[in-house]
């Protein structure tokens, strides 16, 4: 078994348009380096030098990773990753 | 150009009335491929701030599979400026992320509510015509 990870649309371009792919790993920074073996270029739209990127969030099943433990929250297999863009903005 | 039906620009224009000075946020979902909005979706502003909205994140997770789970798509995506105009802002800009859907801005910030409609795609804003109809044809 893998982590099933959930791409949403804007990041489909880097998974070939799957809305689902498949990745491994012991944490979610160890998963998103898979990912970024896999369908190179998408680490850098999910983590910058300071961890999680502000643009989006990651879920692991149903909860917001930055209320676990981040980039290093443990994954196992048959966990469900997905990533949303955060939506935001406002007038300033 | 976006088409939406008067009860849906209603509620939304509504949403931002009542969050006043706050900003106010949400979603309209509509069948995937389909392009037309349907289905109001009023979103808390995690923020609560004059200024800046953010889409709670847990509860944008269990609208975002709800949708999924109903093959729906956000068609529109709608904020209030209550001292701006109706156009969105560099913040705005950077954030939005939904490349088929419909930015709606509603400004509260004069008498009469403005109500526009924007593509958002690679930082580039594009303003659209909008449609009111009393229902869809």
């Amino acid at each position: 078994m893998a982590i099933e990870v959930r791409i949403p649309t804007i990041l489909r371009s880097y998974t070939g348009g799957a809305k689902a792919v498949d990745a491994s790993g012991a944490t979610l920074d160890e998963l998103i380096g898979d990912l970024e073996a896999r369908h190179p270029g998408l680490k850098e739209r999910l983590v910058d030098d300071s961890g999680l990127r502000r643009f989006v969030n990651v879920y692991l099943n149903d909860e917001d990773v930055r209320f676990l433990g981040g980039l290093g929250t443990p994954v196992a297999d048959g966990d469900t990753v997905t990533v949303l863009p955060a939506v935001a903005g406002g007038a300033r | 150009m976006l088409t939406i039906s008067r009860e849906l620009v209603d509620a939304i224009v509504a949403h931002a009335r009542a969050d006043h000075p706050d900003e106010a946020c949400g979603v309209v979902a509509g069948p995937e491929g389909s392009d037309r909005p349907e289905r109001f979706i009023r979103m808390d502003n995690a923020e609560r701030s004059p200024t800046f909205y953010r889409f709670d994140s847990q509860e944008q997770f269990r609208v975002w599979r709800d949708m999924d789970d109903r093959d729906e798509v956000p068609v529109v995506i709608y904020h209030s400026h209550t001292a701006t105009e109706a156009y969105p802002s560099r913040t705005d800009i950077s954030y939005a992320s939904e490349p088929d859907a419909h930015y709606v801005l509603v400004s509260t910030a004069f008498d009469d509510p403005q109500f526009r409609s924007y593509r958002i795609l690679d930082g580039v804003v594009t303003e659209e015509d909008v449609k009111i109809v009393e229902a869809y044809g």
